[in-house]
């Protein structure tokens, strides 16, 4: 789970990066999508691998999920554990969610059947159709929102994960989740925030 | 003070069992939570009924006995204490009090708020022996460990096994208690020779056992009587991690 999350982590990050260039305008924005299509058997491997990731992320979940269920066969009457907070709680919504979302990102943008007017090749023109309607940007904005705090809390959980823990340190984990789920967050949702008020058109 | 209580009831593990209200007059705020049972289950032994089953030892703190959840929060809402440790002084006139006991599938219960915690003891057994000397007392200085390392697995020991981290666990994992387990023993160098071997062995028992598996949540530290630190599972997890790879064999210098 947490081998999966760090490579899924590095590819949102990037993938981010990458569309950030739409603030550099068309030619910048459509010229890098081409860059990512140049190479057929590196773009289907990199999409394999991507694949893989998701697959083995959410089997774990799945199995994690299914082992702590069984593991409270009578609940509680009144159950208020202290100590959760709201990333940590929602984790089992957000993954599945975010996982819909992203089926629903390759058809808008990739396969295009999503889109309101998609032209192949012309990302620029495809993510400004798509966020011109403000039903499909809030969509985006939700979903990138969910995405933050599913990484919050991913992010800093991995530490606990491979035991990354120092007494003097310890708090640089929750610092960082904090730090790359806020830039993540305001990243992704600035872009179809950016369309929907006339910013980038 | 009066109060207006809602146990769980259950004859034995077969039992189906249910929520019984009872009505307490004139609670004295000065009284444990566990004096105020007390107090309601002398009522029902005069009136003919069954007392309420609870466990309890020593009503200080420091046994691991005593536990259950009060209110939705295990051991009460008081922080860094046991029930025992509960006072009356901190609920009001009125209040209505839910009681139930430790609910996990690898915590069976026996009656009313007792649990069968062998699981625990189960995980500590397979955690083997440590190396040490027995028959007479070493030398005061023998074996140097600084103060801040014993200090540190000091906070370890400190764990009583009380369960209460697994019934509030959402998940129901047992991680706070093996990681305790597993470092106070890992930082100390009577415990090092065995150190790969144990973290091996505990992990699968607590797998072997139906305990649920950690996914960070972090309300066992927040009960813990004892407040121990999820770093006990971060180091848990290291340990395990590196004992996989590397294996439990010490390393030797010789072709075998």
């Amino acid at each position: 789970m947490a081998v999966t999350g760090i490579i899924l982590f590095g590819f949102v990050v990037g993938h981010m990066l990458g569309n950030l260039q739409i603030y550099l305008g068309q030619e910048q924005l459509d010229h890098y999508a081409e860059l990512l299509q140049a190479n057929k058997p590196f773009l289907w491997a990199f999409r394999s691998v991507l694949l893989f990731c998701v697959s083995v992320h959410i089997w774990a979940a799945v199995v994690i999920w299914l082992r702590n269920r069984s593991a409270r066969p009578v609940k509680y009457k009144m159950f208020q554990p202290p100590g959760l907070d709201y990333a940590a709680r929602t984790m089992v919504w957000s993954g599945p969610i975010v996982a819909l979302f992203i089926v629903y990102h390759i058809l808008d943008f990739t396969v295009g059947t999503a889109n309101p007017d998609f032209i192949k090749g012309e990302v620029y023109h495809n993510v400004v159709a798509s966020f011109s309607n403000p039903v499909i940007a809030l969509v985006y904005m939700a979903a990138c929102l969910l995405l933050a705090f599913h990484l919050y809390h991913g992010l800093w959980s991995l530490f606990q994960t491979f035991g990354w823990d120092h007494p003097r340190f310890g708090w640089i984990r929750r610092a960082l989740a904090i730090f790359f789920s806020v830039l993540i967050g305001a990243g992704t949702i600035s872009i179809p925030l950016a369309v929907l008020t006339g910013f980038v058109r | 003070m009066k109060l207006t209580l809602e146990v769980w009831r259950q004859k034995n593990g077969g039992d189906k069992g249910g929520f019984s209200t009872y009505e307490l007059e004139d609670v004295d705020t000065h009284m444990s939570f566990l004096e105020m049972l007390d107090v309601l289950n002398q009522d029902l032994i005069v009136g003919g009924a069954e007392p309420i089953a609870f466990e309890h030892d020593c009503r200080e703190g420091i046994c691991g006995a005593c536990g259950f959840v009060v209110n939705g929060v295990a051991h009460g809402h008081q922080k860094g204490s046991t029930i025992c440790q509960l006072h009356m002084r901190h609920f009001s006139d009125g209040d209505k009090i839910t009681i139930e006991p430790w609910r996990a599938k690898a915590f069976p219960i026996i009656k009313d708020l007792v649990v069968d915690r062998s699981s625990f003891d189960r995980i500590l057994q397979a955690g083997g022996f440590v190396t040490i000397r027995t028959g007479s007392a070493p030398d005061a200085n023998a074996l140097p460990v600084a103060t801040d390392t014993l200090e540190h697995a000091m906070d370890f020991a400190e764990c009583i096994g009380c369960g209460a981290c697994v019934a509030s666990c959402p998940n129901g994992a047992a991680m706070l208690f093996v990681g305790a387990k597993i470092s106070h023993l890992a930082l100390l160098p009577q415990g090092m020779p065995e150190k790969a071997k144990r973290a091996l062995k505990m992990v699968e028992a607590m797998e072997s056992e139906a305990f649920g598996a950690c996914t960070n949540y972090t309300s066992c530290e927040a009960v813990c009587p004892k407040e121990i630190s999820i770093s006990g599972i971060a180091r848990m997890n290291k340990d395990f991690r590196r004992a996989s790879v590397a294996g439990a064999e010490p390393a030797h210098g010789k072709k075998r």
